[in-house]
């Protein structure tokens, strides 16, 4: 009995500082993870047009010099000058407060439509890569199809069908994403149910759907998170070319695609009222795709 | 530096001279060498052994010049026939490898150009550093591949490496690294990852390319018999440095270094029992990587160690004749007592009840017209409490085996019988009374545990759904329980697998299968992944919770050293059918049937005892899709008796109390078959087997 408890107690003496060492380590892969990703420039400099972008979507009613949707009909389309840094539009709006103010509809576009392709995407990924069979060949190959057309063409066919809303632009949105990050998941979750701990789960009696969101799911984060970041990119810039063809949101609203649809009859004098809200439009999506490029760069790692 | 020494230098074919390797990570350095010295003579098998995380690989990368980029050199010399390796131009170093060095990498499958077929590759070996024509080059590599003994080489050359097995793409890596005649050959655990069988044929081919080539081996491994076998000096290698050197035959027979000694006792050995007795894995583990040690890096977990190792390194000590030691009392080591005690129970066997029935046993894959039958016919019976040990080559269906027990994939026909019930159906239609009595520890413990759950979350959900109707007090404490059983500290628990070792990870594995209150686990390959002393600790493990609750095993192995130690049964499996099943030592001791008698010569073992024969297969595990006609061994049998073999399906022949094999063979003309091929020849292949048989 004492040999018995020696033996027990040996490996078991030495595992103690292991498990210690251990658990300082699993902080210290987080950490890690933090830390490469604000060692990665491109990371870095993506985050922060991102994030000069929200906080300007949040509190540009504080920071504009103008109210955005005011007409001063004696200034209308004024260069850049000391009064009005990015000139004046057609109706003698401030380009410049009109630009801060115009992130504001792309932002609350481009997230929720991305977040409803996400879920949508994660939902027919994991069911159709968990269950394969014929339920996944048929939907796969109706998501193939769907792939087979432009992006832009469906958005806008369906659009012109429910008419133009806000709403409507994220519903679209995401369910013109939803098969292109289910395609994403679902070879995710191929990799993942070949693994013993999913035959595991099974020989336990976990129900399938236990199995699929509680064993699968948290293990293909990686995958997802990059999807996530290019999707929100697409996102952005979908929702951006349907408001320019007039079928997303509607007048007097100061969003970018609107502002470049309209301000477009005056490119020849008056180039302001499209150069600026263009360019914040570029250094957005270039935003958003440098976090994606970190990201993917830092998880591949 | 002495005139005498560099005369002697210019012997030596290798010197590695206080070799000292770093590996920087994030800007920290974590030393993975530290001052390792040996040299090869020429024509000399030298091997390095030790097990994973030792530094081996760095070795020969060292010796290759092909170390990574964020290796760096600390100190040492690496000299080449005279010449230093180390400070070498890249022009010159171009010109050893391509001409007198060569390496024969683990993976020969990640180690040939897939899209080029394996005669061009091997030609252009030559073209490059021979200058050859191509028609020149082609016969030249037609001509090295008869001599790695690859039949039918002509047709052979016009193959993808896909196309081959994993033995023929081995081959034609040595093909390739001999191609340029080298004088040194590093060989990274060559055989790793083949079949034992194919290993053993590997191995002689090598025997048979040395005594032709007469080229140095460095050989690098981390099986002991294999290294045993196969060179004539050995070096141990533990954390970096080089603890114990000599003669293999001396130091196998008389460790001189605690360590030595504890991996030796760490192996199942031939005539070692559970039940008699018990393995003696090394107490700790390992010290991580990059630890700055004082002292001798084994101290920690040294059975005889003194205040002064934990302050003074011990240099590289004379231990014997041409035998060094890097222990202090290195005179000690033979006196260390084995810390193993007898068995914790003597083994109980199976009562009379009938466990596991299993009959006609049939499973199929694919569709009509292009199926697989991966398992064919099986019948066999488990006793409740019995271990029985389920063995044969990858391919033999012995996983398939076990998925349709635990209902993982759906049984093409024959029935199952577990514990008096019909099993038919897959596991998704299993009650949880059946759940609880049959579980499965997996082969691989990294996957086999999910990563994103902690071992509590593991363990917790594995008692919840395996204990009916439980309050979350008793889960808590079944947990507890359970964690303790296998031996898991309760810090362990809060853990996400990926911070425990291999080891810790099978027992997290073994205590989620233990869950329920089993009668039967299956066990796949549980230790294949593990290092020995590890393996040692599970293995104990393994018999203690069967003693203690009375559990049955299904335990499959490739490695029969261990398979023997555990079972009390074993069932040689071949081509999908049992070919031979009887009590542990009724089958192999002697064995009966021609393929548990190949599997059993081709072990490589430590005891260096002289072999009485080495029966060879030949070729691969045929196609299942299409297995040959009659006896499904005859296209590899050694004994073929003749066309009987080839057209009639072997009866079961009946030796002793229980023991069956499937061969035409009668157990009272299979002794003097044997015996006449160990007296009349002992490099294999078939043996001439007079008619009288049948």
């Amino acid at each position: 009995m004492d040999a018995k408890g020696a033996q027990a107690s040996t490996p078991a003496g030495a595992g103690g500082s292991e498990a210690e060492e251990a658990s300082a380590a699993g902080r210290r892969r987080l950490r890690a993870l933090l830390v490469a990703l604000l060692q990665s420039r491109t990371f870095v400099v993506g985050a922060v047009i991102l994030a000069f972008w929200i906080l300007d979507a949040l509190f540009w009613p504080l920071v504009v010099p103008q109210d955005p949707e005011a007409m001063i009909p004696e200034i209308t389309l004024r260069a850049p000058s000391l009064a009005h840094w990015f000139g004046t539009d057609d109706l003698g709006r401030d380009v410049f407060s009109r630009t801060l103010a115009g992130a504001a509809s792309t932002l609350t576009v481009a997230p929720a439509a991305t977040a409803l392709g996400v879920i949508g995407g994660i939902l027919i990924g994991l069911f159709t890569g968990y269950y394969r069979g014929i339920a996944d060949d048929v939907i796969m190959r109706i998501v193939d199809s769907l792939l087979a057309f432009p992006l832009i063409i469906i958005a806008v066919l369906v659009m012109s069908i429910l008419g133009p809303s806000l709403v409507n632009v994220i519903l679209v949105i995401g369910i013109v994403f939803a098969p292109i990050v289910a395609r994403t998941v679902r070879a995710a979750v191929l990799v993942e149910r070949e693994r013993e701990y999913v035959a595991a789960a099974k020989l336990l009696g976990n129900s399938n759907l236990y199995i699929m969101f509680a064993e699968i799911l948290p293990n293909i984060g990686g995958p997802i998170a990059v999807e996530v970041t290019i999707r929100l990119g697409y996102a952005i810039f979908t929702s951006a070319t349907l408001s320019f063809l007039a079928l997303g949101i509607q007048q007097p609203s100061p969003d970018w695609g609107l502002t470049i649809s309209i301000g477009r009859a005056f490119l020849q004098i008056a180039p302001w009222e499209v150069l600026f809200p263009a360019a914040a439009l570029a250094t957005l999506i270039v935003g958003v795709n440098l976090v994606a490029d970190g990201l993917r760069q830092v998880l591949e790692e | 530096m002495t005139g005498a020494d560099s005369s002697l230098a210019d012997r030596r074919a290798l010197q590695v001279e206080g070799l000292s390797v770093s590996y920087l990570r994030r800007g920290k350095a974590s030393r993975v060498l530290s001052d390792v010295s040996f040299d090869v003579l020429p024509g000399e098998a030298y091997g390095l052994v030790g097990e994973s995380g030792c530094g081996k690989t760095t070795v020969a990368m060292a010796v290759m010049r092909y170390l990574a980029p964020n290796a760096r050199v600390d100190a040492g010399r690496i000299l080449f026939q005279g010449s230093d390796l180390l400070s070498a131009a890249e022009g010159q170093l171009r010109e050893l490898r391509g001409n007198r060095m060569a390496m024969v990498y683990q993976d020969p499958g990640s180690a040939l150009n897939p899209s080029l077929t394996v005669g061009r590759q091997i030609a252009e070996v030559y073209r490059f550093h021979r200058a050859m024509a191509w028609k020149e080059a082609r016969d030249a590599a037609a001509a090295m591949l008869d001599t790695v003994q690859i039949p039918d080489a002509r047709r052979v050359m016009g193959r993808y490496p896909h196309e081959l097995s994993g033995g023929q793409q081995q081959r034609i890596m040595f093909a390739m690294a001999l191609a340029t005649d080298p004088d040194l050959l590093v060989l990274d655990e060559p055989t790793t990852g083949l079949d034992t069988t194919v290993e053993a044929e590997v191995l002689d081919l090598v025997s048979r390319l040395r005594t032709k080539f007469n080229a140095s081996i460095l050989f690098i491994s981390h099986n002991l018999g294999i290294v045993a076998r196969m060179c004539e000096r050995v070096g141990v290698l533990y954390a970096g440095r080089l603890i114990e050197e000599g003669p293999s035959r001396d130091l196998f027979a008389g460790p001189r270094h605690p360590y030595t000694l504890g991996l030796l006792r760490c192996v199942p050995r031939a005539g070692m029992r559970k039940d008699v007795h018990r393995l003696d894995p090394i107490a700790g583990s390992l010290p991580p990587l990059g630890l700055e040690i004082a002292g001798c890096v084994y101290a920690a977990r040294c059975p005889i160690v003194r205040p002064r190792c934990t302050e003074e390194a011990p240099p590289s000590l004379p231990s014997g004749e041409r035998r060094t030691s890097r222990c202090f009392y290195h005179g000690e080591v033979p006196d260390i007592p084995a810390g193993a005690e007898a068995a914790a129970t003597s083994s109980r066997r199976g009562g009379d009840a009938a466990l596991l029935e299993i009959d006609h046993l049939r499973k199929a894959y694919g569709a009509r017209g292009n199926q697989v039958t991966a398992v064919a016919d099986v019948s066999i019976e488990l006793k409740a409490g019995e271990v029985l040990g389920l063995v044969g080559e990858s391919g033999s269906g012995k996983s398939t085996l076990a998925k349709c027990i635990v209902g993982l994939v759906e049984v093409t026909g024959g029935t199952i019988r577990f514990d008096g019930d019909r099993l038919l159906r897959a596991t998704d239609w299993r009650n949880t009374a059946l759940r609880r009595k049959l579980q499965m520890v997996f082969q691989n413990p990294d996957t086999a545990l999910n990563p994103s759950h902690s071992v509590r979350r593991i363990l917790r959900r594995a008692a919840r759904l395996l204990a009916r109707d439980a309050s979350s007090g008793e889960i808590e404490r079944r947990v507890a329980s359970l964690a303790a059983s296998v031996r898991l500290r309760p810090q362990h628990l809060d853990l996400k697998p990926s911070a425990l070792s291999g080891g810790l990870k099978q027992r997290v594995a073994i205590a989620r299968a233990f869950a329920g209150a089993p009668a039967l686990v299956l066990c796949d390959e549980p230790t294949s992944a593990l290092d020995v002393s590890v393996q040692a600790a599970i293995l104990n493990l393994l018999a203690d919770l069967q003693a203690k609750d009375r559990v049955a095993y299904l335990f499959i192995s490739h490695d029969l050293g261990v398979v023997r130690y555990l079972s009390d049964r074993i069932a040689v499996m071949y081509l999908g059918q049992v070919v031979d099943i009887g009590d542990a030592e009724a089958v192999f001791n002697p064995p009966h049937h021609p393929y548990t008698e190949a599997l059993l010569s081709a072990m490589p073992s430590i005891d260096a005892v002289e072999r009485p024969a080495r029966i060879r297969l030949t070729g691969s595990i045929p196609n299942p899709a299409n297995p040959p006609a009659g006896c499904r061994f005859h296209t590899r049998c050694p004994r073929l008796l003749g066309e009987i073999c080839r057209t009639k399906e072997p009866p079961w022949q009946q030796d002793g109390d229980g023991h069956l094999y499937r061969c035409h063979i009668p157990p009272g003309d299979l002794r003097p078959v044997q015996a006449g091929t160990r007296a009349g020849r002992d490099d294999g292949g078939p043996a001439a087997v007079s008619p009288q048989a049948q």
